[in-house]
């Protein structure tokens, strides 16, 4: 796969004078999996917030491959490749399944083009086998609004995946979720990056552990530390603020 | 089963026509009423593509009606031509009697029937697209658009109540003589009238279920439920909400051109908020998301309307308010709701 870099440097975003993000930066490679932890507030999801294009930050570089990403809206973001998961799931309850996956199929956005658009055999196998892979293939009929709190977690997901993109963020995907969903959802996530960038923020450690990826710790709104989870979990200022409390 | 029922229905009310030329048993009045309300019955159903299906909530619909009313209103009043009671053979009476030497540069073109009805599609579907535009680029969702279009259709009524606009002010248009070529005052004109509103309406459900079957119906639903995760999918939604606002003002504005050679005049009175508040109760009397249920929604409240209005006039108004507090409370989902669930 080609695959681009993600580069965030320097960025700073302040909301009424309160620093969510200070000078953060950080570089996620092609195909890399990233976890990044940190303590409540600490501003992991505004960092989403800014990569999505749905916050833009007071200063800083945002950059996918070479495209300037705070130039560009959330649905040009999400064309260009980089798709996201929400801390809350929101999928669309008056919807089936089926059709919350087949409106993040990557296919046609466009009002007329939608209109006059057919699902081809082959996109209705690709629906399917996400409907597998996230382990709803009995429920694709049925409305989202019906699901568990864990199975939309995997819609979620699941609507990601349809999108293909290069770069995924997924914003506390486990939380809420029995152990065995917990590990379900770890092999999914381990299964996906390899193919794609993913950058996941998670506070529950065994769940990073289980990643077994590079871990990025966030603390008010800055990189506090970065390596492995040995690394940081060995790290007196990352015990400081957030594992030793 | 559904489209049967519809196609059954449709046939039976093309009938009602029939029987009044042929002198069968049903009345002019019948005739005129009902075309009317077939009509209403187009507003109804683009009130609800909007509201129902993308959740933009317009409470001024009546105003892209009465704009399609006017184009036809001014294309009437061109035919009039010498027949007018000053007898000038180009300048509508209004025109003559305010002492305009020449006709209006808005005015031209309107002698053409194809240009006057291109107009009740063009100029309603303009105003929405500018509207549309500006309110949803700077993201006005939710009662602040409902309370914009309202202040639209106001604003709009007071324009149209100026002499100085040059369409008829406070009277508005009326004496109509003709439409192509056929005297308006006929039992044929009101039955060709009565079918093209009832091809108009079907024309434009069928329009609205290919909508609402493919893709973009549920990407309508996605804006409606939850706009901003759609945009995190890559669709930029202020297209779509564009589309579909500009196409349901358009149907508005057919409804609207259709509607005034029935009832023979137009005025300002039909930009009137009111107009459009009532709109939207018959979409929620008959159950909105739905398209059937709104034309449903228009027929049983017009009836219910022109009964009451004979029988109990003073009353009316009320029976209208509680029977709109009844639905709410007791049918979330209109009557189209209480007849799935009964079957
Ligand atoms: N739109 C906003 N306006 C003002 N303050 C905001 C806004 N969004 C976030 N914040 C603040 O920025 C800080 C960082 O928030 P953020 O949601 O990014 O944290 P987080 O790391 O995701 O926390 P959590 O682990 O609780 O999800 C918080 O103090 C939050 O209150
Ligand atoms: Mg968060």
């Amino acid at each position: 796969m080609s695959g681009r870099a993600l580069y965030v440097d320097g960025v700073s975003v302040v909301f009424d004078g309160f620093r969510a993000l200070n000078n953060l930066s950080f570089i996620i490679e092609p195909g890399e999996l990233r976890a990044v932890i940190g303590p409540n507030g600490a501003g992991k999801t505004t960092m989403m917030d800014v990569i999505t294009g749905k916050t833009k930050p007071t200063a800083g570089i945002v950059k996918f491959g070479d495209v300037d990403l705070t130039r560009l809206d959330e649905p040009r973001i999400a064309t260009l490749g980089i798709g996201r998961k929400f801390q809350k799931p929101t999928v669309f309850d008056a919807l089936t399944v089926f059709e919350n996956l087949e409106l993040a199929l990557k296919a046609v956005r466009g009002p007329i083009a939608c209109w006059k658009w057919k699902l081809a055999a082959e996109q209705r196998d690709r629906i399917e086998a996400v409907l597998r892979e996230i382990g709803l293939s009995e429920r694709g009929q049925d409305l989202a609004g019906l699901l568990s709190h864990g199975q939309r977690q995997w819609l979620e997901i699941g609507m990601l995946l349809m999108q293909e993109p290069e770069l995924l963020l997924v914003d506390e995907p486990v939380a809420g979720m029995t152990d065995q969903e917990t590990e379900h959802t770890a092999a999914l996530l381990a299964r996906i990056a390899g193919q794609r960038s993913v950058v996941v923020v998670e506070h529950d450690l065994e769940f990073v552990r289980a990643l077994n990826c590079k871990v990025t710790v966030m603390c008010e709104g800055s990189v506090l530390s970065e390596g492995s989870i040995d690394h940081v979990q060995n790290d007196a200022r990352v015990i400081e603020v957030y594992l030793g409390r | 089963m559904r489209r049967l029922i519809i196609l059954g229905i449709a046939l039976l009310l093309a009938l009602l026509p029939a029987l009044n030329l042929t002198g069968l048993g049903i009345s002019d009045f019948v005739v005129t009423v009902v075309g009317k309300w077939l009509c209403y019955a187009i507003l109804a159903l683009s009130i609800d593509l909007a509201w129902g299906y993308a959740g933009i909530l317009s409470l001024g619909h009546g105003a892209f009606f009465a704009l399609g009313g006017y184009a036809m209103g001014m294309h009437l009043m061109r035919l009039i031509g010498p027949r007018g009671s000053y007898g000038h053979p180009v300048l509508p009476d209004f025109m003559v009697f305010l002492g305009y030497q020449e006709l209006p540069w808005f005015w031209w073109g309107f002698q053409s029937f194809p240009f006057a009805m291109l107009m009740a599609l063009l100029i309603p579907g303009a105003l929405a697209f500018l509207v549309g535009y500006l309110a949803f680029r700077s993201r006005i969702t939710g009662v602040y658009l409902s309370i914009l279009t309202q202040a639209l259709t106001y604003a709009l009524m007071l324009a149209f109540f100026r002499n100085d606009m040059g369409l008829g002010g406070n009277n508005g248009f009326t004496d109509f003589k003709e439409l192509l070529g056929l005297p308006l005052n006929t039992p044929l004109a009101r039955a060709l009238l009565f079918w093209a509103s009832l091809a108009a309406l079907c024309g434009c459900l069928w329009l609205g279920t290919s909508i609402a079957r493919s893709k973009l119906g549920r990407v309508l639903v996605g804006v409606r439920d939850g706009e901003a995760r759609l945009r995190f999918l890559g669709y930029d939604t202020l297209q779509h909400k564009l589309f579909v606002f500009v196409l349901s003002a358009m149907m508005a504005g057919i409804a609207g051109a259709l509607y005034v050679p029935q009832v023979g005049i137009i005025n300002p009175s039909e930009f009137s908020p009111g107009n459009s508040l009532e709109a939207v109760v018959w979409v929620a009397f008959g159950g909105r998301g739905t398209l059937v249920g709104a034309v449903l929604g228009a027929f049983t409240v017009n009836a219910l309307k022109t009964w009451l209005t004979s029988v109990a006039p003073d009353v009316w108004l009320f029976v209208l308010g509680a029977v709109f507090v009844a639905v709410t409370l007791l049918l979330p989902r209109g009557l189209i709701g209480l007849l799935e669930k009964r079957r």
